[in-house]
């Protein structure tokens, strides 16, 4: 569609604007505001400059941190967004059976995080949970609050638990409104399972799976409440991911300093790989519209 | 018929992954502590309704969900009526620096909250509005405002423009065009957007715990409380659990036949 130039726009968009502002701009500039300033206590602060920027850089905490949470972002979504395509292409395509499949894949997005973490602290739990005590009865060593392994399992199982039906309910979203024609005429052409997956399922699916792969992304890398409530960051500093370990400093430490640098650090990380998947994505976009 | 089954079966055993820890949850709360710690079960043996009982009866418990409840409620109104406006102008015209302002939105859906957990704190404090539903309302908008704006333009731009210049033409104001004729055609829309904004304030629990601390303590809050104070009370956890699941399950059903999309932001 062909937009009309018109500068006028911008009194729709001020409310939004004025509003974001205030609840972006101006926390954002706190924080900047700590980054390059040390202090005593009794608000008497002092420039450092990038001094707690180079520390945070060079901190081994920090790095041990971001591998951890590159890691398991890469495993998120290598496990939830073939698993949701496949789930997609399975589901019944009308009729009470779709509804129905909507309404139980969509339930665990609306729970509360913590009780996500709950709900698999309890279910987990080697004496009264359903998961761990069959693993124990199948002699398998298995105890999240001890072995960092079995930590990582319970995270990881509980988030593709928890977000999988995102991936699900985009794809099938994508492949519902794929014409019933296009299918018979594979079927005519005789092509296989395969090629109608690769030629006509996929292409329709590629833009909702690349808002997928970026809304996985980012919420597996801003993830804080469910590891927290099941592991606490342990055992050790086993599943302490960024947010997890920023909030330890900030709230439990009160390094204001240092957590600050770490935020917008943390921040420009996030920002970075949204702007590559947002610009290939509308570029995309605008490749599709052509 | 086989066949049939077979198309299903992966579908099915999805589901049965994911109802199994609600079940599980479920039990523990129809089961007293002593059953719980006393053995392992699969089945409550006497199911019991006193977990909830405890709840609904306790001003500290059944204030978590109005709390919840409030500050929800609020957030979506604000949200919606912020975002409708902006996100008609983004679907229909060009302006100075749309492109990065749209990019500078979504970029706050992106952030994550524990950057903004300590300067959230200190803004709300010193404006007077910590422990209020309105902080958390407000704070929950850095999120939804930008998604709200997504959903809406999505849908919006699926309305062909030439509406808009009839309505023009016929003597419609802008703003009788923008309520009378223009809010009705993309409902569904609003829906899937207030949807999504019920959900995202309803699951988020670090900024709310932040802001709040008795008037407005959230449900998830309150929860997180009790497990520290009193030791393990499993059972009142659960049935907790439970009931935060409720409204979730009820507003899903209200949606049913627009989630699919709605999740596809309007663009599919």
């Amino acid at each position: 569609m062909q937009k009309k130039l018109n500068q006028k726009a911008w009194f729709l968009v001020l409310p939004v604007f004025l509003l974001v502002a205030f609840s972006a701009i101006i926390p954002l500039m706190t924080v900047v505001n700590y980054s390059v300033q040390d202090s005593f206590g009794n608000n008497e602060f002092y420039w450092v400059g990038t001094e707690w920027f180079v520390e945070i850089l060079n901190s081994e905490r920090f790095h041990s941190a971001l591998g951890r949470q590159l890691l398991f972002s890469g495993i998120i979504l290598v496990i939830e967004i073939p698993l949701g395509i496949w789930i997609a292409l399975r589901m019944p395509k009308k009729g009470w059976g779709a509804s129905l499949c909507l309404v139980l894949m969509a339930l665990p997005l609306l729970i509360p995080w913590n009780v996500v973490g709950t709900i698999w602290q309890i279910f987990a739990r080697a004496d009264i949970g359903l998961l761990g005590h069959t693993l124990a009865s199948l002699g398998i060593d298995y105890n999240y609050t001890q072995s960092a392994f079995s930590a990582w399992f319970t995270v990881i199982i509980m988030d593709v638990w928890h977000w999988t039906s995102l991936v699900v309910l985009l794809c099938y979203a994508g492949l519902s409104s794929i014409p019933n024609a296009f299918y018979q005429a594979a079927k005519i052409d005789g092509a296989s399972r395969w090629a109608v997956f690769r030629y006509i399922q996929f292409p329709k699916m590629k833009r909702v799976l690349m808002i997928a792969v970026l809304l996985r992304f980012m919420d597996s890398f801003m993830i804080y409440t469910e590891p927290f409530v099941v592991t606490g960051g342990g055992p050790g500093n086993a599943t302490t991911f960024l947010s997890i370990d920023l909030v330890k400093m900030a709230i439990g430490q009160f390094d204001l300093g240092p957590a600050a640098a770490f935020s917008l650090v943390y921040f420009l990380i996030v920002l970075l790989m949204s702007w590559v998947f947002y610009t290939v994505m509308t570029a995309s976009d605008a490749e599709a519209n052509k | 018929m086989t066949l049939l089954r077979r198309i299903r079966i992966t579908p099915t055993l999805y589901i049965i992954f994911l109802m199994l820890p609600i079940y599980w949850l479920l039990t523990m709360a129809l089961k007293t502590n002593a059953e719980i710690l006393g053995g392992f079960s699969l089945w409550p043996e006497n199911p019991t309704l006193a977990n909830f009982k405890t709840i609904l009866t306790d001003a500290s418990w059944y204030n978590g969900y109005i709390n919840s409840t409030i500050y929800v409620v609020l957030n979506t109104v604000i949200s919606l009526i912020v975002a409708l406006p902006a996100a008609y102008a983004f679907s229909r015209y060009r302006f100075m620096g749309d492109k990065h302002l749209f990019f500078w939105l979504l970029s706050n859906r992106m952030a994550p909250p524990a950057v903004f957990v300590l300067p959230f704190f200190q803004l709300y404090s010193s404006i007077g509005l910590f422990d209020t539903h309105l902080a958390v309302a407000l704070a929950h908008t850095l999120f939804n405002v930008p998604l709200a704006v997504w959903i809406l333009e999505g849908f919006m731009s699926g309305v062909p423009k030439e509406i808009d210049e009839t309505a023009q033409i016929d003597g419609y104001s802008f703003g009788s065009f923008f309520l009378r004729i223009f809010t009705p055609m993309i409902a569904s829309g609003i829906g899937v957007a207030a949807f999504f904004c019920f959900m995202f304030s309803w699951v988020e629990l670090l900024i709310a715990r932040t802001l709040t601390s008795v008037d407005a303590k959230p449900i998830a809050a309150v929860m997180t409380r009790t497990v520290s104070a009193s030791g393990l009370d499993w059972g009142v956890l659960a049935a907790a659990g439970v009931l935060t699941i409720v409204p979730g399950a009820i507003v899903i059903w209200f949606v049913r036949n627009h989630i699919a999309k709605g999740f596809a932001l309007g663009r599919v």
